[in-house]
């Protein structure tokens, strides 16, 4: 795709959805900065949706999240105007949707936004390739080339061989594959997920989101994903816009929202998390006091540079900076008592190391029956960093702290 | 306190309607009674004991209940046995023109109402006393407009038989989950492709339970309406009553059920054969 990289995909202005008779009264008294709660008792109204503002960039998964309540399902009705927004604007393509009349709204619906809903919504008269096929029947696609669509769509979610059963016959997971595939068969550049995994399985629901993710590399579509669950948020998310009483509270990227927490409120959303799913290796590991290099240090320098820095084993680089083993404090003393002048003779080459990116929480096994600190090595080889009992659990305690104040 | 008019007003505008549109309703009634008695004829044209198997045939292709087909081919030969074979084509022939027109004016009205909230308000009332009122008083507006006999027992069967067919289409339109209704239009369908790709096939078993309410409506009606010279089955229980009659009321009254228990019988399989 050839876009320009500082236009959004979507784009949310100010979006709000009243519900009731008295829209308009209770619209200038939200605009006034009355509270949810004011307005239904002023005015009968119900707010959907309070001044939302946000973009997603193109090719980018924003996961809207918020307890139930808090607007997140009117607000994905309002982009496409399944629900006609109150006020505010929607821009898809710097196009407003707001603006469109209805038969310029059905042809964007038609080729721009695919939408997945929570409990399928699949057509139980209809069989799986015929459900896949809806769109496309809508757009008086013939029906060869509708039928190779969607063939390629049931395909791509993993559901070949299963054109001609019916919905019914499908396991939830399956079914929602279907309702993907429906999705995924008009091409869109925009996918509306509504709570799409929340009503599978925990496991399945786990599958299907890996199974997201993947697609989602080759895909490359531009992803609004509802969800209640902050895991699923966090996992999926390249940006999460956190909604309550149908505001947006804070947006932004897992670990800001984690780390900093815009008020009392997203703090205590998120103090249930299990920060070591989150935290990666990366963000616990400590620069390392000391390293010596093979071709420059013997054991004298390495056990004076551990002596110095209080350390108990030092690692040990070639001249490209890549680790190639460790050293002990005592094999250090051994052999700079029997005279060895060369690292490479007392040197350890098999020890355990982990990359960047692994979570805190698979750490802590590993940790367990580590004697030395724990190598973080970078996909060059390179010694990023390394990783202590203390500093992993400093960390752990000191995000716990932030989420608790 | 005076009296309202009520009774006098709707006279009156019968009255107005009869002495202005009657011509209208006359020349329609001459035209339908040729269409009932050439239909009638037509059936009647067939030996009983071939319309008898062939209704036992389309019996089991409809329902592929062997069960059904038997009791239709007993149940008709039964009626063949008691003399009542003429009087029965005129009652199924006069139930079928009353059926498909009930049907024809209901279920639009139906699918209507059920898509508009505005419509709904106004059809809900008016069904509330087609429903409740005596099917006896459809009777006496029938006669000035379609003078005595079958047409005018027809028009009250169809007033009568509706209200059903428009309930149930409208609440079979109306129980179409909002998730699939939403899903159709996110997926950028019109009206008519709504209608006819979703809302109506998943419809289709209530409609067909308000299509078997209305036959079974119908066929109660057509009974009634022999007092304003519907002729048929109900003809005969007429006279039998007229004559005090026991047995032959009886049969009559049995040909009747026998009707009804394969109508309903067929229809039911019909609506509920889903996969």
């Amino acid at each position: 795709m050839s876009e320009i990289p500082s236009e959004p995909k979507i784009r949310i202005e100010n979006l709000t959805k009243i519900f009731g008779a008295q829209s308009k009264d209770a619209l200038k008294l939200l605009q006034s900065g009355a509270s949810k709660d004011e307005i239904l008792e002023k005015t009968g109204c119900g707010v959907g949706v309070a001044n939302a503002n946000f973009t997603v960039d193109s090719g980018e998964i924003v996961v809207v999240m918020g307890l139930s309540g808090s607007g997140k399902s009117t607000l994905v009705r309002c982009i496409n105007r399944l629900i006609e927004p109150t006020a505010g604007k929607v821009f898809i393509d710097n196009q407003d949707i707001t603006a469109l009349s209805m038969n310029e709204l059905r042809r964007v619906r038609l080729t721009k936004l695919g939408m997945v809903f929570q409990n399928f919504a699949l057509f139980p008269h209809r069989t799986v390739c015929q459900n896949t096929e809806y769109g496309l029947e809508i757009q008086k696609v013939d029906p060869a080339k509708r039928r190779e669509k969607a063939v390629t769509a049931l395909e791509q979610v993993g559901l070949k061989g299963w054109e001609d059963y019916y919905p019914h016959n499908l396991s939830g997971g399956m079914q929602q594959r279907v309702g993907l595939a429906r999705a995924l068969a008009l091409d869109p550049d925009i996918l509306l997920m509504d709570e799409a995994f929340s009503a599978l399985d925990p496991l399945i629901r786990s599958d299907m989101q890996d199974e997201l993710i993947s697609l989602q590399e080759s895909m490359r579509k531009t992803i609004l994903f509802i969800s209640h669950d902050l895991d699923e948020a966090l996992k999926i998310g390249d940006r999460i816009v956190l909604m309550k009483d149908g505001a947006v509270v804070q947006t932004g990227t897992a670990e800001q929202i984690l780390t900093n927490p815009a008020n009392e409120y997203v703090e205590r959303f998120v103090e249930n998390v299990d920060i070591t799913k989150v935290l990666t290796a990366e963000s616990v590991m400590i620069k390392p006091k000391a390293v010596v290099f093979l071709s420059a240090h013997g054991p004298k320098s390495a056990l004076r540079f551990m002596q110095k820095q209080g350390l108990s084993q030092i690692f040990v680089h070639d001249e490209k900076h890549k680790v190639i083993g460790y050293v002990t404090a005592d094999m250090a003393s051994d052999a700079v008592k029997r005279g060895e002048t060369e690292l490479h003779h007392i040197m350890q080459t098999e020890f355990v190391s982990v990359s960047p990116d692994t979570p805190a929480a698979d750490l802590i096994p590993i940790m367990a029956n580590l004697p030395y600190p724990l190598p973080v090595v970078g996909p060059n080889g390179k010694l990023r960093g390394v990783i202590i009992r203390g500093s992993l659990l400093a960390a752990l305690a000191e995000r716990g702290r932030n989420n608790n104040a | 306190m005076p009296r309202i008019p009520i009774g006098a007003t709707i006279e009156a505008f019968i009255d107005f309607l009869v002495s202005n549109f009657s011509f209208l309703t006359i020349a329609f009634t001459r035209v339908m009674e040729k269409v009932i008695s050439f239909l009638e004829a037509g059936l009647l044209f067939l030996p009983p004991w071939l319309f008898i198997v062939i209704a036992a045939g389309l019996a089991f292709w409809l329902t592929k209940k062997r069960g059904i087909a038997l009791f239709t081919l007993f149940g008709l030969l039964l009626i063949w046995n008691m003399g009542l074979w003429v009087a029965t084509v005129s009652t199924i022939t006069l139930v079928l023109i009353a059926t498909l027109t009930a049907l024809c004016i209901g279920v639009p009205i139906g699918i209507i109402a059920a898509l508009n909230t505005g419509i709904n308000k106004v059809v809900q009332p008016i069904l509330d006393v087609m429903q409740t009122m005596p099917a006896f008083v459809y009777l006496i507006p029938a006669i000035p407009f379609f003078g005595l006999g079958k047409v005018a027992a027809i028009f009250a069967t169809v007033i009568f038989s509706m209200p059903p067919a428009i309930r149930l289409t409208c609440l079979g339109i109306q129980q179409v989950p909002r998730e699939l209704v939403e899903c159709a239009d996110a997926f950028g369908s019109n009206k008519w492709q709504k209608l006819f790709k979703l809302q109506l096939p998943l419809a289709t078993p209530t409609i067909m339970a308000g299509v078997n309410q209305t036959v079974m409506l119908a066929l109660s009606m057509v009974v009634i309406a022999a007092m304003i010279g519907a002729r048929g089955l109900g003809g005969e229980v007429w006279r039998a009553i007229q004559r005090l009659q026991m047995g032959s009321g009886f049969e009559a009254g049995l040909g009747i059920v026998v009707v009804a228990i394969i109508l309903d019988r067929v229809l039911q399989q019909v609506g509920t054969k889903k996969r």
